[in-house]
């Protein structure tokens, strides 16, 4: 017997679920930020290290992601009237745009690597800027961390499409949708506390 | 009703039947606890006999001492008391009690079980691996669990095949399974409650479930993102917790006991819900102050959430910040003691039926009652900097977190026992059980108050170099203390016995309800098939309508939820 023929309450369970893992999300990338905002409190030479960062491309990825959102919006929406073709094409235009912007982001990180400014950013703390060291430790905590959520999503909409392709769980595609939705938000908070604050 | 056949591995193994999802965390729990406690008999023994060669074991120098310490610690609350309180106890009772036929998510449930189990798995092998299990304390704290060498010369695999690494990604692995189980819960309670359920008529212990994982959920972010650093500084030479490359190794106390503290009462909330369901029971009374208990948690859970630096007194801690958690942490104890007189209350002038579930409860009560009073004077900063790393904390919170997990588990082992299995347990072996408990773990854990409030240490494998520390009394304290542990590991092979014999040949039940309690899992059949119910039940009251009533002129000492009275 199907678990849900005796649930008798009108949130859909899918719904609850994902809103209560948002909510946990939200206070691990939320410690993780206080942290960072803490230090950054401590350490003004961090302000320095932020202007290094590529504002122009992190303004692009925000863009990038803005419009991944509103992709994702019009697939749910295109999902509540089942209509296959539509959620396709605007989960594929979602999947696009985080490709774009893991691509993006892999060029970052790779520009910063070649000067120098690593994980651990050896030559720093070897000049005795350790505290510059931390911010790149904490750039690349935090936007790693954040990646690790888009390349999840991206992953979880390519089996949502595979299941919309076959007509099933047309449900699922709000479900996606209110994770992009968040792994959007966090970037929205990452991207001025990482580049813009210098 | 599910009658559709299952093959050995479905109905066992990967199972998604909640009862057999709750017993496969409640045998790991077991097992874990089986090994932490052969851990603490290695350890309590060296102490009281720093020369003498351990039975079982052999000889014991420091380091394995400490690791042995540790993880004991880490074993025990999150292996043990996490998987049996939350996890076992949760997973039996919120569907039953909720009158539904399983978890919301079956799926995500049996998932999560086997993410915990390989997280148990992991924590095994970090005591194997080459170096040795992690020796730093269970707390984690850096600089100790940030091994020096691995950072000046990084080696990415060995550092991540390290005993604190695998501890760390144990850790990781232990919570995500608890953060889809408390998903579960809480979307069980809200969706899946029987009809006429409302929250107001829901048994006090799923709300105590959903409190303990609602604060689970918001205190844990903090020490993810704290032990995902660490793991980072390890294995990856980052300098997050490194003062010398400007990180604080403060920051990861902070991030820990920002959980640490509210786990307790993650902890404390399940027994609190069991104890809750036994005493209106075997007193034949309305609980107590329902509605109290339930804001009281609420603000208790609201407290926790502010008062973890009072683990950090000694830390380097801004003076008017101590006040600050002082008074906090002392604060917390006015929503407890409601709950605790609530219970009390619900005792007094009951119609007490001292049965053997009744005994744990008030044994529990009695113990806790010890642990949470010394908690009052941890909390003031002014005392805690005198008792800091003392025996006395150790002392302090055995006698906290003792009854919560053993007290509150053998409550609703003996409770539930009938109900999930069908058969009676031995009464006259649990009596045993539950007075050799009592007695040996006040043995135990007491003697430890006066070595600490004279100064002994903790965390120190051998006191035969500090003459003040080494006057007869001490010396005959901590044998009553470590002759009295042993006794009490032994006497849960009586439990284990029972256990296993009443199993087999326990008498069998003759009504389903034995205790004549109100709540709906005691009107499934013992033990429930998979689905519970034959017919879904239909509630029509609160769960606590005991005392004296008159049904079409014939007196009643209780009405089940479910059962209609005729208008």
């Amino acid at each position: 017997m199907q678990s849900t023929t005796v649930s008798l309450r009108r949130v859909p369970q899918g719904r609850l679920a994902m809103w209560l893992l948002i909510a946990g999300e939200l206070i691990i990338f939320g410690s993780a930020i206080v942290v960072y905002l803490l230090l950054r409190l401590r350490y003004p030479e961090w302000g320095a290290e932020a202007a290094k960062t590529h504002l122009s491309l992190g303004a692009f990825n925000t863009l990038v992601l803005l419009v991944s959102s509103y992709f994702a919006a019009k697939a749910h929406e295109a999902s509540l009237k089942k209509l296959k073709d539509q959620v396709l094409r605007y989960l594929s235009l979602t999947v696009l745009c985080g490709l774009i912007f893991m691509g993006v982001k892999s060029y970052e990180y790779a520009e910063k690597i070649t000067h120098g400014y690593t994980f651990t950013s050896p030559k720093l703390v070897e000049a005795g800027q350790g505290a510059a060291a931390l911010f790149w430790s904490f750039y690349y905590f935090l936007t790693g961390l954040h990646a690790l959520h888009v390349l999840v999503g991206l992953i979880a909409i390519g089996f949502i499409m595979y299941y919309v392709k076959n007509n099933k769980h047309f449900h699922r595609v709000e479900l996606v949708a209110l994770y992009w939705h968040m792994v959007d938000l966090i970037w929205i908070f990452l991207f001025p506390l990482l580049y813009i604050m210098q | 009703m599910a009658t559709h056949t299952q093959s050995f591995w479905t109905k066992y193994i990967f199972s998604q039947d909640h009862k057999v999802i709750g017993a496969q965390y409640l045998i790991v729990g077991l097992i874990m606890a089986a090994v932490a406690g052969f851990f603490a008999y290695v350890f309590r023994y060296h102490l009281a006999y720093p020369d003498a060669e351990i039975p079982l074991w052999g000889t014991l120098d420091p380091r394995t001492y400490n690791m042995l310490v540790t993880t004991h610690g880490a074993l025990m609350i999150f292996w043990v008391a996490m998987p049996i309180l939350v996890a076992a106890i949760g997973n039996y009772l919120i569907p039953t009690m909720l009158g539904t036929d399983d978890m919301a998510f079956p799926f995500l449930n049996m998932l999560s079980f086997w993410v915990f189990f390989l997280s148990a798995v992991v924590v095994v092998a970090s005591l194997f691996v080459p170096g040795g299990g992690f020796d730093g304390g269970w707390t984690l704290y850096p600089p100790l669990s940030v091994d020096a060498y691995l950072n000046t010369n990084p080696d990415f695999w060995k550092a991540l095949f390290s005993g604190g690494s695998l501890v760390i990604l144990a850790l990781a692995l232990e919570f995500a399974s608890m953060l889809m189980g408390g998903i579960n819960f809480m979307v069980t309670t809200i969706n899946k409650r029987a009809r006429g359920m409302s929250f107001s008529r829901m048994p006090i212990l799923v709300w105590f479930m959903n409190f303990s994982v609602v604060t689970f959920m918001f205190s844990v972010g903090p020490v993810i993102a704290g032990a995902l650093m660490l793991l980072l500084d390890r294995v990856a030479g980052t300098g997050f917790y490194d003062a010398y490359r400007g990180g604080d190794p403060i920051l990861f106390q902070h991030l820990f006991w920002f959980f640490g503290h509210p786990e307790v009462y993650v902890l404390l909330f399940p027994t609190l819900g069991v104890i809750g369901e036994i005493i209106p029971t075997f007193s034949r009374k309305p609980l107590f102050g329902y509605k109290f208990i339930i804001w009281a948690s609420i603000v208790a859970i609201v407290l926790s959430m502010v008062v973890w630096a009072h683990h950090q007194f000694v830390a380097g801690i801004n003076p008017y910040m101590a006040v600050f958690f002082s008074v906090g942490t002392i604060l917390i104890s006015i929503p407890f003691a409601g709950i605790i007189l609530s219970y009390v209350a619900t005792i007094f002038g009951g119609n007490i039926r001292l049965e053997l579930p009744m005994w744990w409860a008030v044994g529990f009560l009695a113990t806790f009652l010890i642990g949470g009073l010394t908690g009052l004077y941890l909390g003031s900063n002014t005392f805690d900097i005198y008792a800091h790393d003392t025996s006395f904390v150790v002392a302090h919170f055995h006698y906290t977190l003792f009854p919560i997990t053993f007290f509150g588990f053998f409550a609703a082992f003996y409770y539930w026992f009938p109900k999930f299995t069908g058969r009676m347990y031995n009464d006259f072996l649990g009596k045993l059980h539950f007075w050799g408990t009592f007695i040996f773990f006040q043995l135990f854990a007491l003697p430890i108050f006066f070595l600490g409030l004279n100064g002994q240490p903790r965390r120190m494998s051998d006191y035969t170099a500090f003459e003040t520390l080494m006057q007869d009394w001490h010396i005959q304290f901590r044998e009553i203390a470590t002759i009295s542990a042993i006794l009490l590991i032994l006497t849960q092979f009586i439990w284990l016995y029972n256990f296993i014999v009443s199993l087999w040949k326990g008498k069998r039940v003759s009504s389903d309800n034995p205790w004549q309690a109100n709540t709906l899992e005691w009107q499934a059949p013992s033990p429930p098939p998979h689905g519970n119910f034959e017919v879904y039940p239909e509630v029509y009251r609160d769960p606590y309508t005991f005392g004296v009533v008159q049904v079409n002129g014939k007196q009643k000492d209780f009405i089940p939820q479910n059962e209609k009275l005729p208008s």
